[in-house]
């Protein structure tokens, strides 16, 4: 019999080394991970906090409304409400993962068991992330802009950042590309280049050429609408990048900030995509190799149970009538789906078979895995893999909530043969982001008239925008730049459902 | 692999966001705590603590859509069959309040610091012209022996003390005493016998050697004076808290009158290292008692104004000798007083009270509804008006709503001669 890993709960920085050894062995060899190198700390509740305020992030730019976040997560906490994280783990390299000092030795390992090899292969494997995220650049440049920052501030003010930094957080859900197609993210060529782009705007700033008569230029109707659109990249639903490249009158650290802010959205984007899978894929890794450790003899039964109970709470789902219900779980889903790819493709019913022919008894459970792993994302993950009895499991059903229709709320399909396909798509497209954020573009620019920015939002199932926050949204925008905004509300046969217009407010810079 | 440490790192590395996050709310939080603070005892108005502040001035707007048709997958279905129709909950109401529709007012509750708590409490308070002492100092630094150290200018040598060791130290190590060398000089003198007289000078000059070797004071021994600086706590305070609570004096008008108390002690504290509160309650007599009694407690009776303060002169001798305390007193009454009793009123005023007071302040509290403007001014006003005209430093205030009470104290302290120009019309 090997040894134990730990008795009891107590653990010291060997323990640590000792477990992470053993998880790793399993990750590695039986499971084949991927993982970039890992890092672990060890945080206090009170660090742990301050992790929560900044996005989880060792380092970020200051503003307040991470204060507001941090009072809001300290009160909470103080009063009870909410417990911490066991852990939090960032997507770089090296991946760091934050261990809190109180957790037992066994939540430590579960810990990093979850963190350190199942969030890492992910992070390192997914496709989103690939495509999106420069985990070797992204604690570099986080520095840079945290620096870049505090620049700002310094010689433009503090109140002039705060005022572009809160404009750029109202877009930020509306700064992300949705689509690949450019290059790259390489986030330190990307901070080499902002450092390039001042010195060289400070070396062709010539007062002189601004009184140099210019040629007669083209009539402005001249360029027709489609070469204007064109020109201006139109239709974009990226605002901060539209901003960024086309906002007339913001001054180059302004560009510099929405640029800042749109990275990090950037970021952020595949995490959004793939919460289900994500934790879906950590909660598995962690679940193997526990259960691995046991069986080896190296965590006690005792502390076995102890993970049990723990795994238990995590991947816990309410019913819908519970009080403590608020939608799916998805480290509950996640996981799920994950342990039934196991089943179908080791011991497929008849069933799997007909509905997973690719890959039910296919026999290799973590090649299947690593390649669902690395190539889905929630809505295409559950569109393909959420399987009958799953739905079966969790009892689904399906709801279609038509305010015009008096009776009530329609149960659309539950999970029976008629229903299975309808119900797994309509859970896939509550997974997809595409579909959840307003559906905005920048269509039109008045150039030769007031230079009003034209927005369209395209409505889908009469969900239009919130007024309030849609007017505070767009005084941000129209500050930024600094002409009128238009944001008209069309249905899908280009009705015309509700038009915003604002105007900018007047800079108080300029006044001062 | 690594594994590290990081719980030595300083924590709060949100600070300054949290900073930030306050002065943007400042006015918020201001508010609300203020609200905190009329519920609140006196002395725990400073603990700082909860507050809770609306989130709407600092929402984070983002496009959100909502309404429109709804689809959703839930799971726990135990009854459903497709086609089925389930109730809506709250129908009817439904489509005004829809969850995250129109400006939610959600508030967050706030813990804040003492220190913070204090700051926005007083925020741009100043201390009265006025003061006869310099108040802002609160405290002065005086020089107090500490024992001795090792090092220091000769000027501190102490000898006494540098001896003592040095003593101790030849004692220890045997050094021969002068008397012990002479004898033996005296013996070699006196010896007859060769060999002895050998042997004794041997031992003598082993005497001597060890007496060079053993120096009579060593560096060692030397020790300094050591002096230390010390506050000085001329920083004490006392607040005397008179109120008239005979029947005329409503619950409205202790209430107002303890909002002001408490805005004082508040603000004596921030200078004080020590503040004293002396409640005295009256009504044709005078005594002090606690701050439940003094605020709760039930009295009636006549209204001798006279004596609270001949009880606060007595309390200032007995305890709070004015050339180390500074004394403030307020007054709060709702100007009624015995005819007689007037010019001894004044005349305590004049000739104890005021000379020894850093800040006297009169409250006319009113019943609510602000009629007291205008009625004629009362027998305690008109005498007080009299005085200050005549030059006595006291402030005067008429107060008859809860939410006066923060101007007020806010005009008293932050200019006098202001204050008292719109007292006075």
């Amino acid at each position: 019999m090997t040894e134990r890993l730990f008795e009891g709960a107590d653990w010291d920085f060997h323990t640590l080394q000792r477990i992470t050894d053993a998880c790793e062995e399993v990750a590695l060899k039986d499971l084949g991970l991927d993982v970039y190198p890992n890092q672990i700390e060890v945080i206090t509740a009170e660090q742990m906090l301050d992790a929560y305020s900044s996005v989880g992030m060792p380092l970020f730019y200051k503003h307040w409304s991470f204060g507001k976040h941090f009072a809001y997560h300290e009160a909470s906490y103080r009063k009870g409400l909410m417990g911490l994280a066991y852990e939090i783990v960032i997507n770089s390299s090296p991946c760091i993962s934050y261990l809190m000092e109180e957790n037992t030795a066994t939540m430590q390992t579960l810990v990093i068991a979850h963190a350190a090899f199942g969030h890492n292969h992910f992070f390192k494997n997914n496709y989103l992330f690939k495509q999106w995220t420069d985990a070797e650049g992204i604690l570099d440049y986080l520095d840079f802009a945290k620096n870049y920052v505090m620049q700002c501030e310094e010689r433009y003010g503090r109140i002039e950042v705060e005022r572009t930094l809160d404009a750029a957080h109202a877009l930020m859900s509306h700064g992300i590309d949705r689509y690949p197609g450019k290059k790259q993210l390489d986030l330190r060529e990307e901070e080499k280049r902002a450092g390039r782009r001042r010195q060289h705007e400070e070396e062709v700033f010539n007062d002189l050429w601004r009184t140099v008569p210019k040629g007669a230029s083209k009539a402005r109707t001249a360029i027709s609408l489609e070469r204007r659109r064109k020109l201006l990249g139109l239709p974009q639903e990226n605002l901060l990048y539209f901003l960024e490249k086309s906002a007339p009158r913001l001054a180059p650290w302004q560009r510099e900030l929405l640029r800042i802010v749109r990275h990090i959205a950037q970021y952020f984007y595949p995490q959004s995509q793939t919460k289900v899978m994500n934790e879906g894929t950590a909660t598995y890794v962690h679940y193997r190799i526990m259960t691995k450790l046991h069986q080896q003899g190296r965590i006690s039964d005792g502390n076995f149970l102890e993970f049990l109970g723990s795994h238990t709470n995590v991947v816990f789902q309410p019913e819908f009538d519970d009080p403590r219900y608020s939608g799916f779980n998805p480290y509950a889903l996640g996981f799920a789906v994950m342990q039934d790819i196991e089943r179908i493709v080791t011991n497929p019913e008849d069933e799997d078979r007909e509905w997973f022919p690719d890959i039910a008894g296919k026999g290799d459970v973590m090649g299947v895995l690593r390649d669902v792993w690395a190539n889905y994302r929630d809505e295409s993950f559950i569109g393909q893999f959420l399987s009958p009895k799953l739905m079966r499991h969790f009892r689904m059903f399906h709801l279609h909530d038509d305010p015009e229709e008096r009776a009530g709320i329609r149960v659309d399909a539950i999970h029976d043969e008629r229903g299975f396909r309808r119900v797994r798509r309509e859970l896939a497209r509550q997974h997809d982001v595409g579909f959840i954020d307003a559906n905005i573009e920048v269509v039109d620019v008045d150039l030769s008239g007031d230079r009003r920015l034209i927005l369209h939002h395209r409505v889908i199932k009469g969900s239009q925008l919130n007024e309030t926050d849609a007017k505070r949204v767009l005084q941000h925008l129209a500050d930024l730049w600094t002409y009128g905004v238009a944001l008209i509300e069309v249905d899908a046969n280009d009705k015309v459902l509700r038009e915003y217009v604002v105007s900018p407010r007047p800079i108080a810079a300029a006044v001062a | 692999m690594h594994i590290i440490d990081r719980r030595l790192n300083p924590g709060g590395k949100s600070l300054e966001n949290r900073q930030r996050f306050l002065r943007r709310a400042k006015s918020l939080v201001q508010g609300a705590v203020k609200k905190t603070s009329q519920e609140r005892d006196i002395k725990d108005v400073l603990e700082g603590g909860e507050v809770t502040i609306p989130l709407d001035g600092m929402h984070e707007p983002r496009f959100r859509r909502e309404g429109g048709t709804r689809d959703m997958v839930l799971p726990g279905n135990k009854k459903f069959i497709e086609g089925d129709y389930l109730q809506r909950q709250g129908q009817g109401s439904a489509k005004d309040s829809g969850p995250g529709e129109g400006d939610s007012e959600d508030a967050f509750r706030f813990v804040l610091s003492r220190d913070e708590f204090v700051d926005l409490f007083l925020d741009d308070l100043e201390l009265p012209d006025l003061a006869k002492r310099k108040i802002a100092q609160t405290e002065s630094e005086g020089i107090q022996r500490a024992g001795y150290t090792t090092s220091g200018s000769p000027a501190n040598i102490s000898v006494s003390r540098t001896v003592k060791l040095a003593l101790a130290r030849r004692i220890a190590l045997k050094r021969p005493r002068k008397d012990e060398v002479e004898e033996l000089e005296a013996a070699i003198e006196a010896c007859t016998d060769e060999d002895e007289r050998a042997e004794l000078v041997a031992r003598l000059e082993k005497l001597k050697a060890k007496t060079k070797r053993i120096p009579f004071i060593d560096p060692l021994d030397i020790r300094y004076r050591r002096y230390e600086k010390v506050p000085r706590p001329v920083a004490q305070a006392v607040m005397f808290c008179l109120m008239d609570v005979s029947g005329s004096m409503s619950e409205h008008m202790k209430d107002l009158a303890k909002r002001f108390y408490m805005l004082l002690y508040v603000f004596l504290k921030r200078r004080y290292k020590h503040v004293e509160i002396v409640f005295i309650r009256h009504t044709d007599r005078a005594e002090e008692v606690d701050e439940q009694t003094f605020f709760y407690g039930p009295a009636s009776g006549g209204t001798l104004v006279s004596s609270a303060l001949q009880a606060m002169h007595e309390i200032v001798r007995e305890r709070f000798s004015p050339a180390d305390w500074n004394i403030y007193a307020a007054q709060a009454s709702d100007g009624d007083n015995s005819y007689s009793d007037g010019e001894l009123t004044g005349l305590l005023l004049t000739e104890k009270i005021l000379p020894v007071c850093q800040f006297f302040a009169y409250l006319e509290v009113g019943e609510s509804g602000g009629s007291a403007f205008d009625l004629s001014d009362s027998s305690l006003w008109t005498l007080y008006e009299r005085l200050r005209n005549s030059g006595a430093p006291l402030s005067m205030r008429k107060v008859s709503e809860r939410s006066e009470i923060f101007p007020v104290f806010h005009d008293l302290f932050q200019r006098r001669e202001t204050a008292q120009e719109k007292a006075a019309p």
